[in-house]
């Protein structure tokens, strides 16, 4: 299958890295015109300097997704810069340190939180307005594995991504009608800097958790870009309010 | 009567946050008329209190605290006063919550996420820590979680409200994990439409929503908060 999406803009957050770097990637080659958004300026740059040579065009745009504020500047920036938006990934977000729940601290909760899941949803707020006015547009939000089942230790990164499994259920319900998809897509473990610093960080964790991936191995990027392309494709056209999982089968056990 | 069937909280301490109405307040009676030492939380002090009392001239051990649960110091409060009232704690209903009004995504406000994260998410982890701490001490308790329908499915408006309620289902697996080892067991529930002052209230404010929502109540009538307490005092019972 040949995925084209010439003459439309794709907006990412977290585009600087990782699986939001590989989807970029991804439209990129597919001919779609970027925004590139993330909060690491000197991460964000690269990436847009790599990618000039793939796609038609890309702007970076530096931006904190947890920040109302900065978010609709920067969905406002994608509009005149491009004068459309037909997809978005809302893929931006950050883990937290491994702490049972008794043990854990109020503001690693409420950063989680405020990245991950209000990020999600202050993306989706503005993202709609413009999608909404024109009668089209596809959303992909990025949950995890961590939004189906739970982990010991993970309990506020696990909240945040059941919460966008039910931004996005509820959201698709909203627009359904207004010919909008929203989706969800939810990673297993992926070889990405978010992973092998918390391979660095918590060893033990981590090689508990790869045992228990029948596959065998970790997830590549391009494989959860894959995901998203495909949700924003003509093929998924019926699809709406799903959490679709390319996790190795970590989650069929 | 088998191990299996006894309901008894017979020396027993149970907590329960939002428990000034509805489902709260109907739960905190139900663990007090099986015999347990209830402490009762709301942040509406005046109907906390009337509750506690009713429950104490009646002969049973109530405490009413004033706590907001989505201030981490007065849930760490609320958990040492139940404590050092009655010594211990075995079990504790989250279940504090509030709606949010229905609108669509592109329309809300950033202020109405923070309030109803603040009090339906973070306000569950906040006294999950705290009866954690507690409980690992003890080596023992069962803590249950107030969810919803709104845990598992979507509803149009209601986007907020519904994230709120999926993460309180992804913290109660997560800390099940980390503490089922240690004697620990942590559920949610979660309830369809319950006949509740919270419910009464969207009926009064939004009666076109709710028209709605009645209509696909599949067993043709609305739930009663004596069926959901029913399953929270069930789920914490081991002997
Ligand atoms: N890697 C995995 O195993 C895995 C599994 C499931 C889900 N996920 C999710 O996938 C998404 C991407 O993760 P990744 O593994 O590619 O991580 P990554 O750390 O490689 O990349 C994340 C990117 O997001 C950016 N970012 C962080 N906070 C931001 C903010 N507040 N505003 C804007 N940008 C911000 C970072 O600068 C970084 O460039 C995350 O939402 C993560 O939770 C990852
Ligand atoms: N009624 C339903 O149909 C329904 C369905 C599913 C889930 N729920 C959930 O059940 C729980 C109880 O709902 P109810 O219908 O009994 O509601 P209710 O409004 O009758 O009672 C909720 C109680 O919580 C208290 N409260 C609110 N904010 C608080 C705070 N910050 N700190 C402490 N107490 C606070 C209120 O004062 C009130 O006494 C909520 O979590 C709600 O989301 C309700």
């Amino acid at each position: 299958m040949n995925f084209s999406f010439q003459n439309q803009v794709a907006l990412i957050t977290g585009a600087a890295s990782g699986i939001g770097l590989a989807t970029a990637r991804a439209f990129a080659e597919a001919g779609a015109a970027l925004a590139l958004v993330d909060v690491n300026p000197d991460a964000l740059r690269s990436a847009a300097n790599e990618l000039a040579s793939v796609g038609r065009s890309n702007i970076p745009i530096i931006c904190n997704v947890a920040d109302e504020n900065e978010v609709a500047a920067m969905v406002q920036q994608t509009m005149s810069t491009f004068g459309q938006l037909d997809i978005a990934f809302n893929n931006a977000g950050i883990h937290a340190p491994v702490a049972e729940t008794a043990d854990a601290l109020g503001e690693d909760f409420d950063r989680v939180i405020a990245i991950n899941l209000r990020g999600v949803w202050n993306c989706m707020k503005y993202e709609l307005r413009h999608m909404r006015k024109r009668g089209s547009g596809v959303i992909v939000n990025c949950s995890s594995q961590s939004g189906l089942v739970g982990t010991a230790g993970l309990g506020a990164y696990t909240a945040s991504k059941h919460g966008v499994i039910g931004l996005t259920k509820s959201a698709a319900l909203e627009y359904a009608a207004k010919s909008i998809r929203i989706n969800a897509v939810c990673p297993g473990s992926t070889d990405t800097p978010m992973v092998a610093n918390a391979l660095a960080n918590e060893p033990e964790t981590m090689k508990a958790v790869m045992k228990e991936i029948p596959l065998g191995r970790l997830g590549k990027s391009e494989e959860i870009a894959s995901a998203v392309v495909w949700l924003c494709s003509p093929g998924a056209a019926f699809m709406t309010g799903q959490a679709i999982v390319p996790d190795g089968g970590y989650t069929a056990r | 009567m088998s191990k299996f069937l006894n309901l008894s909280f017979e020396n027993k301490v149970a907590l329960v946050t939002g428990a000034g109405s509805g489902m709260g307040l109907i739960t905190a009676q139900a663990f007090a008329a099986e015999g347990a030492a209830v402490a009762l939380a709301d942040s509406n002090e005046t109907a906390v209190r009337e509750a506690a009392e009713k429950l104490s001239a009646s002969g049973h051990k109530a405490l009413a605290v004033s706590c907001d649960v989505g201030d981490e110091q007065q849930v760490e409060a609320l958990v040492e006063r139940t404590v050092s009232a009655f010594g211990r704690l075995d079990a504790a209903f989250n279940n504090a919550g509030v709606q949010s009004p229905a609108i669509e995504t592109a329309d809300a406000s950033g202020e109405e996420f923070e309030r109803v994260n603040a009090i339906n998410l973070r306000g569950v982890w906040n006294c999950m820590k705290y009866e954690l701490i507690q409980m690992r001490k003890q080596g023992s308790g069962a803590i249950v979680n107030n969810s919803s329908l709104g845990g598992i499915v979507g509803l149009p408006g209601r986007a907020i409200y519904h994230a709120t309620k999926h993460g309180v289902i992804g913290l109660t697996k997560s800390a099940a994990l980390e503490y089922a080892a240690r004697g620990i067991r942590i559920n949610a529930i979660c309830p369809g439409t319950i006949n509740t002052p919270m419910v009464a209230e969207m009926l009064a404010k939004e009666p076109e929503a709710m028209k709605e929502i009645l209509r696909d109540q599949t067993i043709g009538r609305l739930g009663e908060p004596e069926e959901i307490a029913s399953a929270v005092l069930w789920l914490p019972t081991r002997e």
